[in-house]
């Protein structure tokens, strides 16, 4: 069964007089298990493509079914239920809290969850320990290397055990070296935790990590192939 | 559902990051709840204290004067006539129904003598009801009896100044002394009194019995009348009913004709000091009130100040709505928030006022009194003062679009 379904979406702005379509009638479907990285230049939709799969924004039109459930025309607060149940984000610009530990930080999830208390200490602290970071579970994030930080947020994306991780270009902040590294855990991810990523990047080294690279250009699909590293 | 602990312990962690705009927007609560606390510590004190002086003078107390005559065109004042006798104080006792007791007064002053000492004082004819109407109680000795009063026995009972003025250290009881040249026994000594609210001694009098008093002491142009009547009334409420049924007793007593105005004077004395404390009292709140104002813009302070936070943390409010808060969620974070600011601000608040009442009893001598009401009062609106200003930043807190807050620099 597809984890993403996506039938006819829009999305429409108003901008003065004239209407943008951010999206326009997209259709597409996901795979349990894909890695799909989604390309195009600036203003092409590729981010609103994600805002509207992340339920963070609502389609104008169109049906959107997440792990077969139908989203397209829920409120805030159950949107915010799905991202917190279904949902891990990765952002180019970490968005960690500042003044919290890295412990704290992976947290938070759990703390609009139904997780019992007690237990999201341990669940935080293995989810840093997946990602090698258990020793810097007390530090802050200004006391992490960008790369540490990245996987910080991962590690938050990862401890509700969400079945889907969206990145939002996550190698943007980070140097060549240690963009490989984070592309290769999410490599290591997908294949090991068989957990489905959409990333959306503008850069080809990035996407040659996915099996699958869809370009969107002026809000609507020009091309979707399987890549072949 | 989020938990209350994390939630508390985040927006701590907030408040602390920012210690000096937190301590400046708790000050408005602080002073608040201080200026709350005090203002009613003083005002309560106050008509405390003019209710114990209400209840030294005697409580549900009514004074009868004889009134005004007109001789020759000439208004004389009040108590000029005589016209109130002991039979119209005992017609009052049983008769009006509001009425507990009462006692038949016939002063003067006089000098008075004991060895080689002497002293000027007030002395007053009355009966055995004296110390009840007045609520008085003997320090030493016994009360006259109703055979002394009848038979006109030269007894008389002493107040502490006289005691003090006249005896030192000797125990006065059973001593004679001289009142006028009059040789009496004493036979009572009161319990001390102090200052009555006009600042009067009330401890330098002396009773003898009235009977006395119209045949050996002050003369009165019209035998057997005494210069007032004192009146216990049942109860505070029936202070007004006895009023009344006095005057309609003495105005059937004296045969007026309802053309013709009283020829006595009814005082209602507890109700005069009543409306003292009532004032006092008014007083009071109108200043606790007046505080609850600062309380209130202390309020707009913490409104103030939350709205400034919201601001700043867009992108965590973003952050947090992205991976799971619902808007109840933030919407509890901030108030909570806001909730600690002025829980802490009334509490420190408190015990802030609590210091000032103490310190204005101990330097400027003032009577305070602090209530656990209060305290409860101002510490329970500095929390609602915190819900209710700390409401609408929350809720416009969780009411961001998640995409604009973590997009926000």
């Amino acid at each position: 069964m597809a984890l993403i379904e996506t039938d006819q979406l829009e999305k429409k702005y108003e901008v003065g007089d004239s209407i943008v379509h951010a999206l326009d009638k997209v259709s597409l479907q996901i795979s349990s298990g894909e890695f799909v990285a989604v390309m195009g230049p600036s203003g092409s939709g590729k981010s609103t493509f994600m805002n509207v799969i992340g339920c963070l924004d609502e389609p104008t039109a169109g049906r959107y079914l997440l792990d077969g459930i139908d989203v397209s025309q829920m409120g805030r607060d159950a949107l915010a239920e799905i991202r917190n149940d279904k949902i891990g984000f990765v952002f180019q610009g970490f968005n960690l809290l500042s003044r919290t530990t890295a412990l704290e930080n992976v947290e938070v999830p759990l703390l609009y969850s139904k997780s019992i208390p007690k237990d999201r200490k341990d669940k935080a602290r293995d989810a840093l320990k997946l990602l090698g970071l258990e020793e810097r579970q007390h530090h802050h994030p200004n006391q992490l290397s960008g790369g540490q930080q990245q996987r910080v947020a991962i590690a938050r994306a990862l401890v509700n055990n969400a079945p889907l991780l969206l990145a939002d270009e996550p190698t943007g902040n980070l140097d060549t070296k240690t963009s490989i590294e984070i592309m290769e855990l999410f490599v290591r991810l997908n294949e090991e935790k068989k957990i489905t990523i959409v990333l959306v990047t503008h850069e080809p080294d990035i996407s040659a990590f996915s099996k699958r690279i869809i370009r969107f250009l002026d809000g609507k699909i020009v091309s979707d192939k399987e890549n072949r590293p | 559902m989020i938990n209350i602990p994390s939630t508390v312990k985040i927006s701590l962690r907030a408040l602390r990051v920012n210690k000096m705009r937190s301590a400046l927007t708790m000050l408005g609560i602080i002073i608040g709840v201080a200026a709350v606390i005090t203002m009613l510590a003083v005002g309560r004190g106050a008509s405390n204290k003019i209710s114990e002086q209400i209840a030294t003078v005697g409580s549900n107390l009514i004074i009868v004067l004889p009134g005004s005559t007109t001789t020759g065109g000439i208004r004389l004042g009040s108590g000029a006539i005589q016209n109130l006798t002991r039979a119209d104080a005992d017609a009052i006792k049983n008769e009006c129904s509001s009425v507990s007791t009462t006692t038949p007064v016939l002063n003067g002053g006089a000098q008075i003598v004991y060895g080689n000492q002497n002293w000027a004082t007030g002395v007053y004819g009355t009966d055995e009801s004296m110390v009840v109407v007045r609520d008085w109680t003997l320090a030493a000795g016994r009360n006259f009896n109703d055979q002394e009063i009848r038979s006109a026995a030269k007894v008389c009972i002493l107040g502490q100044t006289i005691v003090d003025n006249l005896f030192g250290n000797d125990d006065p009881i059973h001593k004679a002394i001289r009142i006028k040249k009059v040789p009496f026994t004493v036979i009572g000594v009161l319990e001390s009194k102090g200052q009555s609210m006009m600042g009067q001694d009330q401890d330098d009098v002396i009773y003898v019995p009235v009977t006395v008093a119209q045949r050996n002491l002050f003369g009165r142009t019209f035998p057997g009348t005494v210069r007032s009547i004192m009146v216990k009334a049942k109860s505070t409420e029936e202070l007004n009913r006895a009023e009344t049924q006095i005057k309609e007793l003495l105005r059937q007593r004296h045969r007026l004709s309802p053309t013709q105005e009283d020829d006595f004077t009814v005082r209602n004395l507890t109700q005069m000091m009543q409306m003292a404390e009532q004032a006092s009292r008014v007083m009071a709140l109108l200043l606790a009130a007046i505080a609850g104002v600062s309380l209130l813009v202390g309020g707009i302070g913490i409104m103030n100040i939350m709205l400034v936070s919201v601001t700043e943390r867009t992108r965590e409010i973003g952050i947090r709505m992205a991976v799971g808060a619902k808007s109840w969620d933030i919407r509890t974070q901030f108030i909570i928030e806001a909730l600690i600011l002025s829980l802490i601000g009334g509490l420190i608040g408190v015990l802030l006022g609590i210091l000032a009442a103490e310190l204005l009893s101990f330097f400027a001598g003032w009577t305070i009194l602090i209530s656990t009401y209060s305290i409860v009062l101002s510490f329970g609106f500095s929390g609602l003062v915190g819900i209710f200003f700390g409401f609408y930043p929350a809720y416009k807190a969780s009411l961001m679009n998640p995409i604009d807050a973590l997009r926000h620099e």
